[in-house]
């Protein structure tokens, strides 16, 4: 087996060495009855030649050479090729959880990096070495609100990702936390806010909204912080679509930010790896889960790096811990690092325009033939089309044409009608657009 | 003597907002191909005036200062990670390769299924061996990371109950396990029930028949346990189980001594994770990412995350929603498929007697630790080890020096320390584990590190305390560190006029 570096000779060795005349010896210990004496059902042991071949006719079997106009939580941005080049060097992709500081100073300051641009870019005080992705950052987010205030309730836009609302159901309801799920604004596609008036009270945690949310259309943060903090709560504001924050303006009026960041660098790899981060107010950061990499200097004065603040963390407090997560998206936190080096305080900006300009582009060329719900919306780079027929049926007539169209919503917004949600990124071209445009029907 | 480095120069490198500067660039957009807009009159008020700090940097100066950070690291693939219970073994490159394809790595979760064959492909196969290596019946491979898988399993063990009318309302977990096991069962809803090992670091049957009843709703067990010895007791243990009704949930994370020779099916395990990022290759990447699938028994299938993977009638794979009884989603999408796509290459290279061989190796290559080793270091259980060894520091302790100090010192003779202090039922604990992936040489060196550190404990014990020695940073100030945290950069005050944040963004911080 090529990745195992000893010869049967060493083998021989080395159990003479010990003193043991077989390796079976070492497994005496499991008792007889529970022994596999036969080898396992999986495949043979291939040439890397035919682990590459196995792989590419898999990858044929998906799409590749697609345009894609999905987002909805995911999306498809250009990936500058520095970003492989660098996360692959060994030192990184091969490093431990770097709880040993003084050799592993690289992984910790370019978590620290990572850190202080999360912060610039959200507009918080902190911002933690990452989450496992969106959706869970986003239910940890409400745990951690609940631990802030004492209060079991949180009121969820209906506007939030919907698998988001899942995975915070999940987190949630097996322990009788209650939650209120409120609606949105016909005309705006927003969260109603008179609805949201309603449903926060005393008992309420935290108010988690999206933005942009669900259907694009981003959210007047300050009105609902207002709403929610008269009441004591917590405001959460998740945000699915990093990009916008290069043109959007960031939610500092929120207590807590629960950012995917996948849309920096990160490839959508059917939905993962991606990297959630939670940004928050400095005064909740002892209640903060996950790790936390800090400034600090060594016995000669000299500035360093460290993971802090660990009395939080299971490996310390067990039961009484903020969480239980333990592994984070370090090397996935990496390439957003480098991403967001690479465009930087202009780049962002410029490339977050860019979107801007497409997705309004197409919403306009759709509005021609179709309805584009929410015209009130102020919108960053998804929008909804509402057509007479079936998206499941443009959207076969697109894929002949190597295009994958919008993501249809009748599953999870079955009032919406026939509707689909479309996202116009800097990589779908203007060809593509009047493509996909023309072969909806109106 | 240190025979496996020798100092070398490394660069020094500031922070990246320290190199930063207006109107440098690593970026060109294409020639925007549609009107341009203008973002105020789209957006109006919610229009962002400024990104503050954000770099502004070349493309050679990123190359630069992430080449320069990563050489302050150590990694596998420098040498050996003897971290107990964290299975640093080799991360092959063809795992990488595969997982970049173009139809793979850049495929879009939501697209339609008749286009995502090869995709579901990998799950499916994927799922299958790891049902057959752990001897399950079913699989979700949503969970993020073993944490997340852990909380999973457990939340299968409380949908069980909960059907058959109770949750009940504890759980057992042996004062050995890991810190994920009860902070996963806390934010179950569960009380823990902390279990006393026997002498010899095991899970003592007789005390746990006394102590389960009908208000049990599972066990957590890691099996080989933290001292890595299997628990020959196992069968036992679930049968005590089993007949007060409570399941049994297996904690994964030491799998590694076990591929190919037993499966956990086998011997009453209900429920487990694997962390993909331990036994099946997947790199550490520095924390994460990770992957941590629960594997299960037919009992608790109904109760698994939505989507499961479905054969339709005409062949094809696709995701099945309609599940009443599922325990909902625990995380968006499918889970870390990046990771599926790596763990199945790591499959397909070793096949059954490679993954046999590996198994094996692990174990030889503990036992060699041991038997070189015991004696200059206490082993406090003398129980057969499997891939792991666990010294204690009580004979380094007569000289003052602690297992945090030998483990600091290591790092001087080119070796990454082992776990330390862990696990707790050890105290002074050294927990070692070599995975497969070292060969003799680099075994040898590492032994004699640990001789000739042990030596220096006798003569000079203060080199030891005071180590590492060698290193680009010396011992960190992790107290003030916590005191008064610094967790993000600031520019110093005489350095605003170069990166002046505009006032929206002051009044945040």
């Amino acid at each position: 087996m090529r990745y195992l570096p000893k010869s049967p000779a060493d083998r021989e060795l080395m159990l003479r060495e010990i003193g043991v005349h077989s390796i079976d010896e070492f497994f005496q210990t499991i008792p007889e009855e529970y022994r596999l004496n036969r080898d396992l059902n999986v495949p043979r042991q291939m040439a890397e030649s035919e682990i590459i071949d196995y792989f590419r006719e898999r990858s044929q079997e998906n799409a590749a050479g697609y345009a894609v106009f999905l987002g909805a939580g995911a999306y498809h941005h250009y990936r500058p090729v520095i970003i492989d080049a660098l996360v692959q060097r060994g030192e990184f992709l091969t490093s431990y959880t770097p709880y040993q500081a003084e050799i592993s100073q690289g992984t910790l300051q370019a978590i620290f990096e990572f850190q202080t641009m999360i912060c610039e870019l959200t507009g918080m005080d902190i911002a933690n070495a990452s989450m496992y992705d969106g959706s869970t950052g986003a239910a940890e987010a409400i745990l951690m609100a609940m631990r802030v205030t004492g209060r079991a309730h949180s009121v969820i836009a209906r506007t939030v990702h919907p698998e988001y609302r899942e995975v915070i159901h999940t987190y949630l309801h097996h322990r009788g936390m209650p939650m209120t799920f409120v609606g949105y604004d016909h005309a705006s596609g927003e969260v109603s806010l008179s609805e949201l008036e309603k449903a926060v009270t005393d008992e309420t945690a935290c108010v988690l909204i999206q933005s942009p949310n669900f259907f694009g259309s981003i959210e007047e943060v300050a009105a609902v912080a207002e709403i929610a903090h008269r009441k004591g709560a917590l405001l959460v504001v998740s945000i699915a679509e990093a990009l916008s924050l290069g043109i959007v303006k960031p939610p500092a009026e929120a207590d807590i930010v629960s950012l995917e960041a996948q849309s920096f660098g990160v490839p959508l790899g059917f939905g993962g790896p991606y990297d959630g981060v939670l940004a928050a107010k400095e005064k909740y950061v002892r209640q903060m889960p996950g790790r936390l990499v800090g400034e600090t200097k060594d016995k000669n004065g000299k500035r360093g790096y460290v993971l802090t603040l660990s009395t939080r963390e299971q490996h310390i407090r067990r039961e009484k811990a903020t969480s239980n997560i333990c592994t984070n998206q370090a090397l996935v936190a990496l390439m957003s690092t480098i991403y967001m080096n690479v465009y930087g305080r202009e780049g962002l900006k410029d490339l977050a325009t860019q979107n801007l300009a497409k997705a309004h582009y197409a919403a306009t060329q759709f509005g021609k033939k179709a309805t584009v719900l929410f015209p009130k919306a102020k919108r960053f780079n998804e929008f909804v089309v509402q057509t007479t027929e079936d998206p499941h049926a443009a959207s076969d007539r697109l894929l002949e044409k190597k295009i994958i169209g919008g993501f249809g919503l009748k599953k999870f917004y079955p009032e919406l009608g026939h509707a689909a949600l479309w996202c116009c990124t800097e990589m779908n071209t203007r060809e593509q657009i009047d493509t996909a445009v023309q072969a909806v029907q109106a | 003597m240190i025979r496996k480095v020798s100092q070398h120069v490394n660069q020094n490198e500031g922070l990246i907002f320290e190199k930063s500067s207006p109107g440098k660039k690593a970026y060109r957009l294409p020639p925007l191909d549609v009107p341009e807009v203008d973002p105020e009159k789209l957006l109006g008020d919610q229009t962002r005036q400024d990104l503050g700090l954000m770099p502004e940097v070349s493309e050679i100066e990123i190359i630069r200062h992430f080449t320069r950070l990563s050489t302050w690291n150590y990694a596998i693939d420098l040498g050996m990670y003897p971290l107990g219970s964290c299975t640093m073994k080799y991360n092959a490159r063809v795992n990488e390769f595969v997982a970049r394809l173009e139809g793979l790595g850049n495929s879009h979760p939501y697209q339609p299924e008749k286009i995502s064959q090869g995709a579901l492909r990998i799950i499916k196969t994927l799922s299958e061996c790891l049902c057959e290596i752990t001897g399950m019946d079913t699989i979700t491979l949503q969970p993020a990371a073993g944490a997340h898988g852990e909380f999973t399993g457990i939340l299968l063990i409380r949908a069980y109950h909960e059907s058959r009318g109770n949750p009940r309302k504890k759980i057992i977990i042996p004062d050995s396990a890991h810190g994920t096991n009860p902070a996963t069962a806390a934010i179950c809803g569960y009380e823990i029930i902390n279990l006393k090992s026997n002498s010899q670091g095991m899970v003592d049957a007789s005390l746990l028949a006394s102590i389960v009843d009908e208000s049990v709703a599972g066990m957590m067990l890691t099996n080989p346990s933290t001292i890595g010895v299997f628990e020959k007791e196992i069968h036992r243990i679930a049968d005590v189980l089993h007949n007060k009704g409570a399941l049994l949930y297996m904690d994964g994370a030491n799998m590694n001594a076990l591929v190919g020779k037993t499966r956990p099916g086998d011997f009453g395990v209900d429920v487990m994770h694997l962390n993909l990022h331990k036994t099946f290759s997947t790199p550490h990447g520095g924390g994460g990412p990770g992957s941590g699938p629960v594997a299960c028994k037919k009992i608790l299938e109904r109760f698994l995350p939505t989507p499961v993977l479905t054969t339709r009638t005409d062949g094809k794979l696709g995701f099945d929603y309609n599940r009443p009884q599922s325990i909902g989603r625990v995380r968006a999408f499918y889970g870390n498929f990046g990771m599926f796509v790596r763990a199945l290459a790591y499959i397909f290279a070793n096949g059954p007697d490679g993954l046999r061989q590996t198994t094996e190796d692990a174990v030889l290559n503990a036992n060699y630790i041991r038997k070189k080793l015991e004696g200059i270091y206490e082993l406090p259980y003398k129980t057969g080890s499997m891939h792991e060894v666990v010294f204690s520091d009580r004979l380094q302790t007569q000289n003052g020096v602690k297992t945090g100090d030998i483990a600091k010192r290591l790092v001087d003779y080119g070796f990454h320390p082992y776990t330390t202090s862990f696990p707790l039922i050890v105290p002074g604990a050294l927990m070692i584990e070599p995975t497969e992936s070292e060969s003799k040489e680099e075994l040898d060196l590492f032994i004699d590190a640990m001789k000739s550190i042990a030596q220096e404990v006798q003569d000079d014990p203060q080199l030891v305390i005071s180590a590492p020695h060698n290193t680009r940073v010396a011992r960190m100030d992790e107290t003030s560190a916590a005191r008064k945290p610094v967790l993000r950069w600031r520019p110093e005050p005489s350095a605003q006029t170069t990166a002046s944040p505009k006032p929206e963004l002051v009044e945040t911080r």
